[in-house]
């Protein structure tokens, strides 16, 4: 679920146009677009605080087979919701879960590895080793 | 005195809020912006916005930049409406900074600490030149990349806690105070002091950090660190009861280490002070952990002589949208008002006048 939350929205329609047919489905609840409190912990392992809120979109659907797939997804992008939504009800389908990990899931973790390896070498590249001139204690 | 409602005035609201419309478009024959534009080319005030309208969203944020003209209270005030339109769907669990994919991080106080300096896009050590070569739009060449950093980058407090040199976080499960829901009460307590600093104005909170330096309730600051990167946000859904990633948000964490002589009860060691913010902020991350260290000056058993250390002061007035409504709210008709005050005026020097009348027959020699 996480994989298709932080999907780029448009990576997710493209993967999902390859992939086999999800099956028709009913919508139970939403798209809804709400707000999400961000919560910190004070000196970053303290007690919690309320930090500031985010919007996010959730959706419940019951696809044509019965199951039911729920997404909460960051952002306004209703689309999004609702494809994560049919993707969590047609993952759980052992018949059809090979091939969309395959097509959807794998691709997706394959996108986001590459973007976190590239930002960590732009981060590697900028650093730096000081060193103190007047003492080395 | 309250404001008092006026009427009439439509037509020329109307075409006042028409040529707002074409005044914010400017020149026709310029290209119009695109709020992507803003996004991505003006993430530093998409970021600003973000924090002190309370509200994670970069493409609302950029439209409320657009729509207000780069105005970035104004914008921040456009948020903070929107985001009283929305339900709350949940909160988060809370964030953990430590497992950020860092695009930066840095120490003043540890040279060699694990996981490295790294200086991430910054414009420390820029020169502060004017860069004419982006009147021209010259294409910009890729950032440059090394072999990532392997191994974990604990934050800097948890290196210094392990010796007992630093103080603890103590942690705690406890529902959080959340002042969009409950009016701010004193003494608040440290959850909503965060909350009220977190989406403070920037200036503000940059001008009550400076004035601790400037010895107004100084309390000796280093950077013990700070960090950006992404943070994963999960929630646990009511319908699944377990934890779920939704999606990542942007943040600037600063450990700010401060002297401490300690007490009866506790030995000496250094203090913290937290800031948190959305985006990169240095300056707004900074300038929280400075105030929240100096807001803390009761509890650490300071004297408090200075205005970055008394938290109603600094809660009641940090919020700029707060501010901006009640001050601007004066250009708005006082007629009814000011009417009452001048025949008050009136009233007591006619008073003062036949009082003065009165006298003077007999005062004469």
């Amino acid at each position: 679920m996480g994989l298709l939350a932080r999907a780029v929205p448009g990576e997710l329609a493209a993967h999902l146009e390859t992939a086999p047919a999800l099956p028709d489905f009913v919508v139970l609840r939403g798209p809804q677009t709400g707000l999400v409190m961000l919560r910190g912990r004070a000196g970053g392992g303290g007690a919690p605080f309320n930090l500031g809120e985010m919007t996010a979109t959730r959706a419940s659907v019951r696809d044509a087979t019965g199951r039911i797939g729920h997404a909460t997804v960051a952002g306004r992008d209703a689309a999004h919701a609702l494809a994560a939504a049919r993707l969590d009800a047609a993952l759980q389908d052992p018949a059809r879960h090979a091939a969309l990990k395959a097509t959807v899931l794998d691709r997706l973790a394959v996108s986001e590895t590459q973007r976190h390896a590239a930002g960590a070498r732009r981060a590697a590249a900028t650093r730096v080793d000081f060193f103190t001139l007047a003492t080395q204690r | 005195m309250a404001y008092v409602a006026v009427k009439g005035g439509e037509r020329a609201i109307d075409a006042a809020h028409a040529w707002l419309a074409a005044a914010r478009r400017g020149d026709g024959a310029i290209v119009e912006l695109q709020t992507a534009q803003i996004r991505e080319q003006l993430g530093r005030a998409v970021d600003r916005v973000m924090a002190e309208g309370s509200l994670y969203d970069p493409e609302l944020a950029a439209l409320a930049i657009k729509q207000s003209q780069g105005d970035l209270i104004e914008a921040g005030f456009l948020l903070r409406a929107f985001r009283t339109t929305l339900p709350r769907l949940a909160a988060t669990l809370p964030l953990d900074t430590a497992t950020m994919r860092l695009t930066r991080r840095i120490s003043a106080i540890f040279k060699d600490l694990p996981g490295g300096q790294v200086l991430g896009p910054t414009y420390d050590y820029t020169h502060r030149l004017l860069d004419f070569a982006l009147l021209e739009n010259a294409p910009v060449a890729p950032a440059p990349q090394a072999e990532a950093i392997a191994g974990p980058t604990p934050r800097v407090a948890d290196i210094l806690g392990h010796e007992g040199l630093l103080e603890a976080d103590a942690r705690s499960e406890d529902e959080p105070f959340d002042l969009t829901r409950a009016p701010l009460a004193f003494p608040a307590g440290r959850d909503a002091r965060l909350q009220g600093l977190a989406r403070g104005d920037e200036g503000f909170l940059l001008g009550l950090g400076y004035s601790t330096q400037r010895g107004y309730g100084n309390n000796h600051p280093f950077v013990g660190e700070l960090r950006a990167g992404e943070v994963d946000v999960e929630i646990v859904p009511a319908e699944l009861g377990f934890a779920v990633c939704i999606g990542t948000v942007t943040l600037t964490e600063c450990q700010m280490v401060n002297q401490f002589a300690g007490s009866k009860t506790e030995p000496a060691q250094f203090t913290r002070g937290y800031g948190l913010a959305f985006g990169h902020a240095d300056r707004r991350a900074m300038a929280m952990a400075l105030v929240d260290r100096a807001l803390r000056a009761e509890e650490l058993g300071e004297a408090r002589t200075a205005p970055a250390q008394d938290p109603q002061f600094v809660l009641s007035t940090c919020d700029n949208v707060e501010a901006t409504g009640f001050v601007e709210h004066l250009k708005l008709p006082h007629y009814v008002d000011f009417q009452s005050e001048l025949e008050t005026i009136r009233r007591l020097r006619a008073t003062a006048e036949r009082t003065q009348a009165a006298s003077l027959p007999e005062a004469a020699p």
